[in-house]
């Protein structure tokens, strides 16, 4: 009998938050999985590792991602974004300072999630109606804030003076 | 009123910049150099015995470390003191499913996972019991062998007769209320790591519960380790709501493994895993009796409570005491009966949710009232004015009520809400309802104690040492303010240990029943005290004057009155050294209050030192083609005493509603008839989405509790309870449908919309 053995491992490249890594992936491993124990950017969480709580977001190519439902191996000579690459040098990312300033993270597990879906929404379309913010962070869920101040952190750095 | 620097300002949370910048590391993010793998094999069955079994295949499985079942250790019971029936692993009878039968740790997760599928376990099935009043019939499947009628606690508080008074009442109401689990579902799932090194017998623990202190002495017992030679660590919490406090769940496991093997093991549990296992607020059954003169005066209070304990009673039997108290905190009234049992089931035993069995209770009572209040004619707002406790009453089960806004936050909030204007003339489908609720702010178990420790070095930077959790609602920060402003500095000159780690922390019991801001502030106050007691010696003497002489503020200490004659806060660190005192310069505090424990037959006994109140008015659209509720606002008054930090106290207020309305329309544990969990993902399981941010406005009513930190006190569970039984209340006010088992689905709007056509 012949026994066909699939490759297991293969060896990807990846360039995060700028930096270049050659890194060696199992092929059923996700993305999150090789973010979190492989690179030590431990930011992206897991949540649900079913993509229905958004805590792993990550931005590829601009977009986006629940990074528990890419596999690793189909992110190869992506450009990743996570939450440590967002502060340039001392400084924090206008998005962080928001959350910051309006109380919009509490226990702060589904914060960087938050974060790089506004952050992607902005770098796309700077000037957001409250209905595209919402849209835009409708896959991640927070149970602590209620949501009020995230979606009133976003609308500040989006400039949007529209009140509710 | 008294003008503070510090307190009442809206400052971020002092742990927030680690959070938006992902450096934050909670214990899921944690990694020990060597560390296994471990996962938990649990009954497929929700009642059966166990009759054999085997795990030889899966230790022989490569890459597999340990298994462990309970034939490895003495199986040690646990629980409540004189009632304990639970243990680590089931040895002869699963009673739930997902009850822990054996445990493996391998070298990764999935080696770990294949080696459950080779453990042989036969069972023979048992007969399933799930609804509470099914258990205490004769005939039921007994879940224990020692608990009659499924009964495994009860407690009874009689006060005056309400048999008499129901004879002298001009008007009786009487209803039946449920409420099923719901889950705080926070977005990390609990963790712990185990390490147990085998040549000195130490074991240190990497964990997430919010009461570190209290799970090292009750795992000292089960695990037959020296309490001595047990270390807790915990960083701060990925939301706990309740959830995550003493609960043995995923550390005894990890901890066992880690004793057979002699290597740290972890484990996380899935998001499948967490809607399984998560121990939280129990299904209750409430039965209200009510009596009334027909001005609406209180003559007599009933309650008969079903508590759904679950497999084993864990938290069951200290919810139900609390509801005692909460029975009557917010009316006055003679004569009251409330008579509770805690009931077993094969279901997950109980824990605790924000509020703990006040949710359940609060539900059925703010409900019932709304109903016998429009029985009389009357608005349930002059209904609850009129039967108000104040500051100064105490209550039944003997609550010391030193202060209390209740009256003013029911003002307030109907003002800000337009109730009178609203109130029967909203357009037909629209609603507006009205709850209250009353809830601890402390919690003697034995004893209430907070410890803390203030440390200034010599360039005066000063540290706090507190063994609070830190889960999302800040308790690190109000104790930060609080040290700051007793010592007259900026809150950027004072940190607080990120990590509690029970070698160098001193006594904290932990964050539960809202008991963090007066406790572990006042302890913290006491240690700040301490440390400015030590400053103004040395001060008094360098300026010539004695310490009562002494004020600090501004960073700096100075006389009273003559803010000119003083010392810089540094200089008097200096001049501290200088004065020949070498020793590191520390400030120990404590506080326990005044309190009683509560009375194991009777519920009764002053147990928390102040109590935290919350009304809430709640506006809702039902759609009646879908049955689709949509809360348009909350309007929420909520005493807390003091405002220490605006910005913190909103997002909480915003956060509580928002699971209150989850609890009204959406969340709830099911079990299908054999017993297994319905909801096993968020899909599943509707937390609300940003879809459901819903408007709310917040009034902080401050009723200057004596006890508390600059007259605060703990609120973060009474403000998550009434938007519930608002909402419910606001849709019979739209639809004239009263439903009387949450959440409020569609299909239940719907089919009382049905009926009520029908008659």
């Amino acid at each position: 009998m012949m026994v066909i053995k699939l490759a297991t491992k293969e060896q990807i490249e990846l360039t995060v938050n700028g930096q270049f890594y050659e890194v060696v992936v199992k092929t059923t491993e996700s993305l999150l999985d090789v973010l979190r124990n492989q690179l030590g950017l431990t930011g992206a969480k897991k949540g649900c590792n079913v993509g229905e709580c958004g805590a792993c977001t990550v931005i590829i190519d601009g977009m986006a991602v629940r990074s528990c439902l890419v596999l690793a191996v189909t992110a190869n000579g992506k450009s990743i974004t996570t939450i440590e690459g967002l502060a340039e040098g001392g400084d924090l990312h206008p998005l962080q300072e928001a959350f910051l300033q309006y109380g919009a993270t509490q226990c702060g597990f589904c914060t960087p999630g938050f974060i790089l879906s506004a952050k992607a929404l902005l770098d796309e379309n700077p000037s957001p109606s409250d209905e595209e913010i919402k849209r835009a962070i409708e896959g991640n869920l927070c149970r602590c804030t209620g949501y009020t101040s995230i979606i009133e952190a976003i609308r500040a750095v989006a400039g949007s003076s529209k009140k509710k | 009123m008294k003008e503070y620097s510090v307190i009442g300002r809206p400052i971020p949370q002092v742990d927030s910049v680690s959070k938006i910048t992902g450096r934050v590391k909670y214990v899921n993010d944690f990694v020990i150099p060597g560390m296994l793998h471990g996962k938990i094999l649990g009954s497929p069955y929700a009642h059966a015995r166990i009759m054999r079994i085997d795990t030889t295949k899966a230790e022989q499985l490569p890459g597999v470390r340990a298994v462990v079942t309970a034939r490895d250790f003495p199986m040690v019971k646990f629980g409540i003191p004189g009632l304990e029936d639970e243990l680590a692993f089931a040895t002869d009878k699963v009673r739930r499913y997902g009850e822990a039968v054996a445990a493996v740790a391998a070298i990764d997760e999935a080696t770990a996972e294949e080696a459950l599928d080779l453990i042989d376990v036969e069972y023979k099935e048992l007969p399933v019991v799930l609804d509470v009043e099914e258990a205490m019939k004769p005939e039921a499947p007994k879940v224990h062998e020692h608990a009659k009628n499924n009964i495994g606690f009860e407690v009874h508080h009689h006060i005056g007769n309400v048999e008499q008074a129901f004879k002298e009442s001009d008007y009786i109401r009487e209803d039946r209320f449920e409420t099923p689990m719901a889950l705080g579902a926070s977005l990390g799932p609990r963790c712990s790591i185990a390490d147990y090194d085998p040549i000195s017998n130490q074991m240190t623990l990497y964990t997430d519960d919010v009461r570190p202190h209290l799970q090292l002495l009750g795992l000292a017992r089960i695990l037959g380790i020296s309490e001595k030679k047990l270390r807790v660590i915990r960083p701060i919490v990925a939301g706990s709501f309740g959830n995550k406090g003493l609960i043995y769940e995923v550390c005894l496991p990890a901890a066992f493994l880690s004793m057979k093997c002699g290597q740290p093991v972890r484990i996380e549990r899935t998001r499948e895993e967490e809607f399984v296992h998560t121990r939280s607020v129990q299904p209750v059954v409430t039965y209200f009796k009510t009596g009334v003169k027909k001005d609406g005066t209180l003559v007599a209070m009933e309650c008969r409570h079903l508590g759904n304990s679950g497999a084993y009673l864990a938290m069951g039997p200290r919810a139900v005491l609390i509801n005692v108290g909460v029975f009557d905190v917010l009316f006055r009234c003679p004569n009251v009966k409330f008579d509770g049992y805690v009931i077993y089931t094969n279901t997950i035993p109980c824990g605790a949710l924000r509020g703990i069995s006040n949710r359940a209770l609060n539900f059925g009572q703010q409900c019932h009232l709304d109903m016998l209040a429009r029985d009389l004619g009357m608005d349930v707002v002059d209904f609850f004015l009129k039967n108000a406790r104040q500051k100064g009453d105490i209550t039944s089960a003997r609550w010391k009520l030193d202060s209390c806004g209740i009256k003013e936050c029911i003002q307030e909030a109907t003002k800000a809400s337009g109730w009178k204007e609203k109130r029967g003339r909203l357009p037909a489908t629209r609603g507006i309802g009205f709850a209250a609720a009353g809830h601890c702010a402390g919690s003697r178990y034995g004893s209430d104690l907070s410890t803390a420790l203030v440390e200034v070095d010599d360039l005066g930077s000063v540290r706090v040492i507190s063994g609070r959790a830190d889960a999302g609602q800040g308790s690190g920060t109000m104790i930060t303010m609080c040290v700051a402003e007793e010592l007259g500095l900026d809150v950027e000159d004072i940190t607080i240990n990120e990590i509690t780690d029970t070698w160098f922390v001193p006594w904290e019991p932990g964050n539960y029943a809202s008991r963090g801001t007066i406790q572990q502030g006042n302890a913290a106050l006491s240690a700040a005290r301490d440390v400015k007691h030590q400053l103004f010696k040395v001060v008094a003497k360098k300026l010539g004057t004695t310490p009562n002489q002494l004020e600090a503020g501004n960073k700096h200490i100075f006389i009273k009155g003559s803010p000119d004659k003083n010392v810089s806060f540094l200089s008097a660190v200096k001049e501290y050294r200088d004065s020949g005192k070498q020793m590191p310069l520390v400030g120990r505090g404590y506080y326990d209050p005044p309190t009683e424990d509560l009375d194991r037959n009777t519920g009764e006994g002053n147990f928390s030192i102040a109590y935290g109140f919350s009304i809430q008015i709640a506006e809702v659209e039902v759609d009646i083609e879908t049955g689709k509720v949509t809360v348009l606002k909350v309007i929420a008054a909520h005493d807390c005493g003091k405002v220490i930090n605006p910005l913190i106290l909103n997002g909480q207020s915003e956060g509580s509603i928002s699971m209150a309305i989850g609890t009204a329309l959406f969340e709830e544990i099911s079990y299908s008839e054999e017993g297994k969990v319905l909801q096993t993902s968020y899909a599943d399981y509707r937390l609300p989405s940003v879809w459901q941010e819903t408007e709310s406005d917040t009034i902080w009513v401050e009723s200057i509790d004596p006890h508390g930190p600059y007259g605060a006190k703990g609120i973060t569970e009474v403000i998550a309870i009434p938007a519930t039984a608002a909402i419910a209340n606001a849709v019979y006010d739209a639809i004239g449908v009263r439903i009387k088992k949450t959440p409020l689905l569609p299909w239940k709007i719907l089919h009382g919309l049905k009926e009520k056509n029908r008659v």
